[in-house]
């Protein structure tokens, strides 16, 4: 009892530190984006997370944790259910690590992160009655079932070999990734993003507060990498902190060094993209890992960063925050590093990442896909020119981030 | 009277600002504007250079009586020079009339 306690103070710790994250992604994104377009992306993020956990707690906890079941979709009925003693109360004996409530919290929190991720990319053009009707199926149903093949103890959790995926470089930030690409696609890039097929710059607004995001982002992994051990094991989640830390500050340095060369200029934003990529990269094995290992994880994805966020710029794909680059491409390098690196590497390991990668690739190419593209033959996905222009917080939602920046009486 | 408009690097502000004091030049109007010029300054974004003839410049509008026209001028130029291409401009303009809001009085002593 006195076990499942502390277990369970930890738990809902790293609850809150994972919610908190929210307020990190929604910095970070408005800090790279242009001031024009400020309430636009924190009116998305904001619903994202309210309708994400109402989500979760009507259908997504139950689809993505249904039981026993075929191991592609299963479903455990609407809503909540929590297991009951016969006097009546709440059933500890659900897990020694957590009680049911915090069990659904948690996992609820990491939810809406995939949409969240998405947001980020199709930031400055998306429609928001489109991005928002995407958020709802994507969060409600294809992350829970795509999270049922792993977490929930489907096809991929028995292969011969499960694949791992410890607190979600694939099944969370991969998910979110595979979407971004998809809808960047399909939406294009903002006008002048490409000139005569040159990228062009289009610098963010507030880089002090992109950098308090990926702080907060930062400190938000302790819960996510901290919780997914699903106890408060005093080794496991000590070594995950650590090499959670280590993984990003080596990202941040790698990155930092790498465009430093590359570009001849301390790009501060490429700093903090290292940052999130090591963090990223260590999420699949985070408790799997030497510090040395994870240092190695977090170097390589740093590197990935610089050259990723120039490839998809020389692709002519427009992602503003650098999403695609931190979350997909960096979320499969860690996926991949479990089998070459720590505790459980080898060839099998190697394989069954590989499976799990193509696995999620799959059923979140081809959902997001459909979704958009259908949207887009229908109502339309992009904004109008001239809403782009002028920005979308005028014509979405007739407010602006800082009226006090204008002209004004007082 | 004239108008002495000077544009100046922002950070030559404070100098010009202490040179003029110390000439009597107490009193002026200053705002902060965006020039095109000569002088481009090189950016990198993200992996992706660029270049902005756009400067942010400090607008000094003055005016004097015509006894102050030549030592303002003068402390301008000495104050706000580096030598480089972006020092930026003085233009000087006659002024027709100034009248002090408070009493209504008009005429060179309202500039005093």
């Amino acid at each position: 009892m006195e076990l499942l306690t502390t277990n369970n103070v930890w738990m809902m710790i790293c609850t809150a530190l994972v919610f908190f994250m929210h307020l990190g992604f929604g910095f970070l994104e408005i800090g790279l984006t242009r001031q024009k377009n400020t309430i636009n992306i924190l009116f998305k993020n904001i619903f994202i997370i309210t309708v994400g956990l109402l989500l979760y707690c009507l259908v997504g906890f139950n689809l993505m944790y249904p039981g026993d079941f075929n191991g592609f979709l299963g479903f455990a009925g609407f809503g909540l259910d929590s297991p009951l003693t016969d006097a009546g109360t709440l059933d500890l004996a659900y897990n020694e690590g957590y009680t049911y409530w915090t069990d659904f919290l948690f996992q609820g929190m990491f939810a809406a992160t995939a949409a969240t991720i998405v947001s980020g990319a199709v930031a400055e053009r998306i429609k928001i009655g489109p991005f928002m009707v995407f958020t709802v199926i994507y969060v409600g149903l294809i992350y829970p079932i795509a999270g049922s093949w792993k977490w929930g103890g489907g096809f991929l959790q028995t292969l011969e070999t499960p694949f791992y995926d410890f607190a979600g470089s694939t099944l969370v930030h991969s998910v979110g990734g595979w979407a971004a690409v998809v809808a960047v696609c399909l939406l294009g890039p903002r006008i002048g993003k490409f000139k005569d097929g040159k990228p062009q710059a289009i610098p963010g607004h507030n880089i002090p507060l992109a950098t308090a995001g990926v702080l907060i982002l930062w400190l938000g992994w302790f819960g996510f990498n901290g919780g997914s051990v699903l106890s408060a094991d005093p080794g496991l989640t000590s070594l995950t902190l650590v090499t959670t830390c280590l993984a990003a500050a080596a990202g941040g340095v790698v990155a930092a060094l790498v465009s430093t060369l590359k570009y001849r200029n301390l790009d501060l934003t490429m700093f903090l993209n290292g940052i999130l990529g090591g963090l990223v990269g260590i999420t699949a094995g985070a408790d799997q890992m030497s510090p040395t290992d994870a240092i190695l994880i977090g170097a390589v994805a740093g590197a990935i960063i610089v050259f990723a966020v120039s490839l998809i710029d020389r692709l002519k794909l427009d992602d503003p925050v650098g999403a695609i680059a931190v979350h997909l491409v960096c979320g499969v390098w860690g996926t991949l590093a479990v089998g070459i690196f720590g505790n459980l590497a080898g060839g099998a390991q190697l394989l069954s990442q590989l499976i799990g990668v193509a696995s999620y690739a799959v059923i979140c190419i081809v959902s997001s896909f459909l979704i958009i593209f259908i949207m887009k033959k229908t109502v339309g996905i992009r904004v109008s020119e001239r809403e782009e222009l002028e920005g979308l917080d005028a014509h979405e939602h007739g407010m602006d981030a800082y009226p006090d920046f204008r002209l004004n009486e007082h | 009277m004239k108008k002495v408009e000077a544009i100046i690097r922002k950070s030559k502000f404070s100098a010009v600002k202490k040179a003029l004091h110390e000439v009597g030049v107490n009193f002026f109007s200053y705002w902060d504007v965006t020039g095109l010029g000569n002088e481009k300054e090189g950016h990198v974004y993200r992996g992706v250079s660029y270049s902005t003839s756009d400067i942010q410049r400090r607008y000094l509008s003055i005016v004097v009586n015509d006894d102050f026209e030549d030592i303002t001028i003068k402390t301008i130029l000495h104050s706000a020079s580096t030598g480089d291409v972006g020092d930026g401009k003085i233009f000087v303009s006659d002024i027709k009339e100034v009248y002090r809001i408070r009493t209504g009085e008009k005429g060179g002593q309202t500039l005093n």
